[in-house]
């Protein structure tokens, strides 16, 4: 196996889609809560300052307004850190945006546990669980640099969308032909005996995993779960088909995110191979570096025989 | 009630917290310099001279309470807290750390924290709740909260005010460090707070401007409150953000920037520096 050449963080590559695609479109708007920096909208914000509206430090504010300007017709990204946005806007994003039906973007940066050893505050564990109990709203954390610069063009899209983006550079787990809806799942590494079933960020650790048991006989698939909603039932039943044990991966709860949604749809399919749910424990949340949770998580929930850690 | 201590002590103990807050922000390799410099006089202050508070005893129903609603300039409270004997200052080494509780935000597994917080807006209602708390029991306890001027943002705070005005908790001390930055620029420039003491006012509290980073005016204005009786009392704390370094005082790219070994070495330099003013200041005053 080629080592992943390494790209950049998901959401540098976000921000700099959404100011070409500005540029091309007066009519798309970014709406902040003092949040430019670490959404990397500075340069965003200077290029075109009149398509940048800042409400300060407000998040429910910031949902409200990116309601009322989709409303009106205008193409909205609202960016916000990710912990602050899904849980301080969560009403906004209810009532104003998904019930209301207006396709306002909603871009949840430094999602997961990016921010690391600034504590459970600013950790977004609970993302996937709140949103998928929320009709009307399309959930997509991209793996790589490919499948974000591929979401942020969700813009002709009618639907309304959460985007979970984290802060480290990912390494590169597509081509540029590889194939892309949302909705559909991306197989990134074909096997038979063991499948991992990951979202976000967790991707390129799973195909690192998935590379680590080959090394040693055991075939190991990779599924790319960009989006949690659409969910693709076909792709996750067709793998669960051919396998013997299903890991899902996540930087979410164990609780409501990906491993809930895969395990609801088997049971349900009456299809049941060995499934292992990976993500944070429902516990007090480790404090230290992103890779310091991800470790200490990981070495709670072994991935089976030596897959060793998944961090 | 604590100790009277000089104005001199108190000087000489901010340029103190000032050296370990930038040693351990720098050891971390993580934290938010700005912030943490510009409100460590309050804290200071609050902590030495004000506040009914025992590290003894960290759970004493009668203390006064404080919530570091501004959570981020955490690195200003740990250090305060060490120094008053809640814990061993060689906690601040493991901040950051993987396990360590001394992680970026407050929370009450640190002892002496009251309050987890860390995402703005919410220590003021939190503070109104132990307010009321007090008033029903009876407890002569005191409820101090500092919040950011760019917090100001959030509209909890503003719902937190309603409330503190119409329990009338003139129990209760609210701080603003105001600064004037926020992390994209000017609070004015991105989100405007003025007029804040016509605001404030407005909200029914009784309002006093100071300036925050002097010892001497501290002292004065918290030992007027409450300000008026039953009224919350509110303190527009006129502050420079990263005080105590010239080159990170009133710099936005400060809010958490880490400073380098050399920046460290430069500003510990500089902080010695105004500590031997402090020194010379306290001898000639004394001789004289
Ligand atoms: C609810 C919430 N939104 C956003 C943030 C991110 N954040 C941390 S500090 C900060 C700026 C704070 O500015 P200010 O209140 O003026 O604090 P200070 O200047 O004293 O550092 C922001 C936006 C947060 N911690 N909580
Ligand atoms: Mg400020």
């Amino acid at each position: 196996m080629q080592p992943l050449q390494l790209g950049s963080p998901n959401q540098q590559v976000f921000s700099d889609t959404l100011l070409a695609m500005a540029e091309e479109s007066r009519n798309l708007l970014v709406v902040t809560s003092d949040s430019r920096g670490s959404g990397r909208l500075v340069a965003f914000g200077k290029r075109l300052p009149d398509q940048i509206v800042e409400v300060g430090i407000a998040e429910q504010n910031l949902v409200g307004v990116a309601a009322g300007l989709a409303a009106a017709g205008k193409c909205v990204y609202a960016v916000s850190p990710a912990c602050f946005l899904t849980a301080r806007s969560l009403e906004q994003i209810k009532n104003d945006v998904a019930y209301s039906d207006h396709p306002v973007k909603l871009i949840g940066i430094s999602a997961g546990v990016s921010y690391g050893a600034l504590g459970t505050t600013h950790h977004s564990l609970h993302d996937f669980a709140v949103l998928q109990a929320i009709n009307n709203i399309d959930i997509v954390a991209p793996a790589d640099n490919f499948e974000t610069r591929r979401c942020a063009g969700v813009r002709h899209a009618p639907q309304t969308t959460y985007i979970r983006l984290g802060k480290k550079a990912m390494h590169r787990l597509h081509t540029p032909d590889t194939p892309f809806a949302i909705g559909r799942a991306i197989p990134v590494r074909q096997g038979s005996d063991v499948a991992f079933l990951a979202t976000g960020e967790t991707v390129e650790t799973a195909v690192q995993a998935a590379d680590a048991l080959a090394e040693r006989g055991v075939s190991a698939a990779v599924l790319s779960i960009h989006s949690i909603r659409p969910f693709d039932e076909e792709a996750v039943l067709k793998m669960a088909k051919q396998v013997q044990a299903i890991v899902t991966v996540e930087e979410h709860s164990v609780l409501g995110g990906l491993g809930s949604r895969v395990a609801s749809l088997l049971l349900q399919a009456g299809v049941t191979p060995r499934l292992r749910i990976v993500g944070i424990p429902d516990e007090y949340t480790w404090t230290g570096s992103q890779q310091d949770i991800l470790n200490t998580m990981a070495s709670r929930r072994r991935v089976g025989g030596d897959g060793g850690r998944l961090a | 009630m604590a100790i009277p201590m000089l104005n001199s002590e108190l000087e000489h103990k901010s340029i103190q917290y000032r050296k370990t807050i930038l040693t351990s922000i720098a050891h971390a390799g993580a934290g938010h310099t700005g912030g943490s410099l510009s409100c460590v006089d309050i804290l200071n202050v609050l902590y030495n001279q004000v506040m009914n508070v025992d590290a003894g005893n960290p759970s004493w129903p009668q203390r006064d309470r404080y919530i570091h609603s501004k959570g981020h300039s955490v690195e200003a409270l740990y250090t305060v807290l060490a120094d008053k004997g809640f814990f061993p200052a060689e906690m601040l080494a493991t901040m950051g750390r993987s396990g360590s509780h001394w992680v970026g935000h407050p929370t009450r597994k640190v002892p002496g924290v009251e309050q987890n917080t860390g995402a703005l807006g919410h220590g003021l209602s939190v503070a109104v709740g132990m307010a009321i708390a007090a008033k029903q029991d009876g407890l002569p306890s005191r409820v101090f909260t500092l919040m950011g001027d760019g917090e100001l943002s959030e509209g909890s705070i503003w719902e937190a005010s309603m409330s503190a005005s119409y329990y009338k908790l003139d129990n209760l001390v609210v701080i603003i460090d105001r600064n004037t930055l926020q992390i994209t620029g000017r609070t004015e420039s991105v989100m405007a707070q003025e007029p804040l003491a016509a605001r404030f006012e407005a909200f029914g509290y009784a309002v006093r401007t100071v300036d925050g980073n002097d010892i001497a005016a501290l002292l004065d204005v918290f030992a007027q409150a409450p300000f008026a009786a039953g009224k919350p009392s509110l303190i527009i704390a006129r502050t420079t953000k990263g005080k105590g370094v010239s080159f990170i005082e009133d710099a936005v790219d400060w809010h958490h920037h880490v400073p380098t070994s050399a920046e460290l070495a430069i500003a510990l330099d500089e902080l010695a520096q105004a500590e031997q003013r402090v020194q010379d200041s306290y001898a000639t005053s004394t001789t004289r």
